[in-house]
C-alpha cells in the first residue's frame, strides 16, 4: 500500500517533465521527429515571446509548429527552416540569434562582462593579498620591535 | 585614486539605470512587445487563395498599381471591431483597403461584415494562416501598407486609430506621390 502511494506520486511528478503541447503529427521517420522536437524548442513563439514553440499553446505557435513539420517532411534542412522563419519573423524568432552584425553585441557583451569580472576579481584578490601580507609584515615588525625593546629592558 | 574606485559601482549603476529609464520612458511609444517586421521593403508574398466571394485570385489582384492598406482581421478578433470605424473613415477618404480574413470560418466573416459594414475592395481568405506566416503575422489586427509596385513599406501590429494614422499618413502620401511619378512615366 505504501509502495503504491510512492510509485503513484513519483509517476505523477515525472509527468511534469513533458512541458510541451501535444500535436498529432505523423512523422515519416524517427529522425524527422527528433529534428522537429529540437527545432520547436529553438524557435520562439512570436506572440508569447518568452516561450518557445514547443511550450506555447497560442494559435500562431500551433501554425508554426505545423509549418516546421511541413518543411521537414518536404526535405528542408534545419538551417533552411531557421532561415525560413527568420525571413518572415526576424532574428527574434531564434533563441540563438545568428552571430553577425548587430546581433554580435548580444554574444559579445556577456562574454566581455564575464572577462571584466574575472579581471576585477584578479585585481581585488591581489590587492587584498598584498594588504594582508603587508599587515602580517607590519605585525611581525611591531612584534620584533616589542621583542627587541623587551631585550633592552632585560639588560 | 583608490577612493574614486569605491564609487565605480555607483557610477555604473547610474549609467545602466539611465539607459533603462530611456528605454522604458522615452521610447514608450514603440512597445517592446511588437516585433519589428522582417518584411519591410520586400515584395508582398505570392499567394493563390479565394476571396470571401469565392473567386480564386493571386497577388496580381492585390498589386494593381495603387497604394494599398492590407488589413489582417477576423470575426473572432475583438480589437478589430474597435479598429473598424477608423478604417471606415480611411476608406471614405479614398484609401484602397484590402482585407485578409485570417483563420476565420467564411460564414462568421460574412456575418461580421454584414453586421459592421464592409470597407474593403475584397477580402483574401487565409483560412489556415499560411499567408499570414509568409507575412510574419502573429495575431490580429495587423495592417500593412504596400506601395504601387507591391512592396511592403510599413507594418502596424495592433489597432490603426487616429494616433496611428498620423504616423502612417506621411508614408502613405509619399508612396502615392511616388506612384504618380511612375504612372506619368517619369
Amino acid at each position: 500500500m505504501f509502495m503504491k502511494a510512492i510509485s503513484a506520486t513519483l509517476l505523477l511528478l515525472s509527468s511534469l517533465n513533458s512541458l510541451a503541447v501535444i500535436d498529432a503529427h505523423e512523422f515519416s521517420s524517427e529522425e524527422i521527429r527528433e529534428r522537429y522536437e529540437a527545432l520547436i524548442e529553438e524557435l520562439r513563439c512570436p506572440k508569447c515571446q518568452n516561450q518557445n514553440l514547443a511550450g506555447s499553446d497560442s494559435a500562431v505557435a500551433e501554425d508554426l509548429r505545423r509549418e516546421v513539420f511541413i518543411l521537414l517532411e518536404d526535405g528542408h534542412s534545419d538551417q533552411e527552416i531557421r532561415t525560413y522563419m527568420r525571413d518572415r519573423y526576424g532574428d527574434f524568432i531564434l533563441y540563438d540569434p545568428p552571430v553577425e552584425g548587430k546581433t554580435l553585441l548580444v554574444w559579445v557583451i556577456p562574454l566581455a562582462m564575464f572577462l571584466l569580472g574575472l579581471l576585477v576579481i584578479f585585481f581585488v584578490v591581489r590587492a587584498a593579498t598584498r594588504n594582508a601580507a603587508k599587515n602580517i609584515a607590519d605585525d611581525f615588525e611591531s612584534e620584533d620591535d616589542e621583542f627587541f625593546a623587551g631585550e633592552d629592558e632585560n639588560r | 585614486m583608490k577612493k574614486l574606485l569605491v564609487f565605480l559601482p555607483l557610477i555604473l549603476f547610474i549609467m545602466v539605470a539611465s539607459f533603462f529609464f530611456y528605454a522604458l520612458q522615452v521610447r514608450k511609444e514603440r512597445p517592446v512587445s511588437e516585433l519589428a517586421s522582417a518584411l519591410i521593403d520586400r515584395p508582398f508574398p505570392e499567394f493563390e487563395l479565394q476571396t470571401l466571394e469565392g473567386q480564386m485570385i493571386n497577388r496580381n489582384a492585390l498589386v494593381t498599381g495603387e497604394v494599398t492598406l492590407v488589413n489582417v482581421w477576423g470575426s473572432w478578433c475583438i480589437a478589430c471591431r474597435a479598429e473598424h470605424p477608423y478604417l471606415q473613415e480611411l476608406a471614405e477618404s479614398g484609401v484602397r483597403i484590402v482585407g485578409i480574413n485570417y483563420k476565420d470560418p467564411k460564414e462568421s466573416a460574412i456575418e461580421w461584415l454584414n453586421r459592421f459594414g464592409d470597407i474593403a475592395e475584397f477580402h483574401i481568405v487565409d483560412r489556415d494562416g499560411r499567408l499570414g506566416i509568409n507575412l510574419g503575422v502573429y495575431g490580429a489586427p495587423e495592417t500593412y501598407l504596400i506601395d504601387s509596385q507591391g512592396y511592403i513599406r510599413y507594418k502596424k501590429v495592433g489597432i490603426v486609430d487616429d494616433y496611428e494614422w498620423a504616423k502612417i499618413k506621411p508614408v502613405y502620401e509619399r508612396l502615392v506621390k511616388q506612384s504618380e511619378a511612375v504612372d506619368s512615366g517619369a
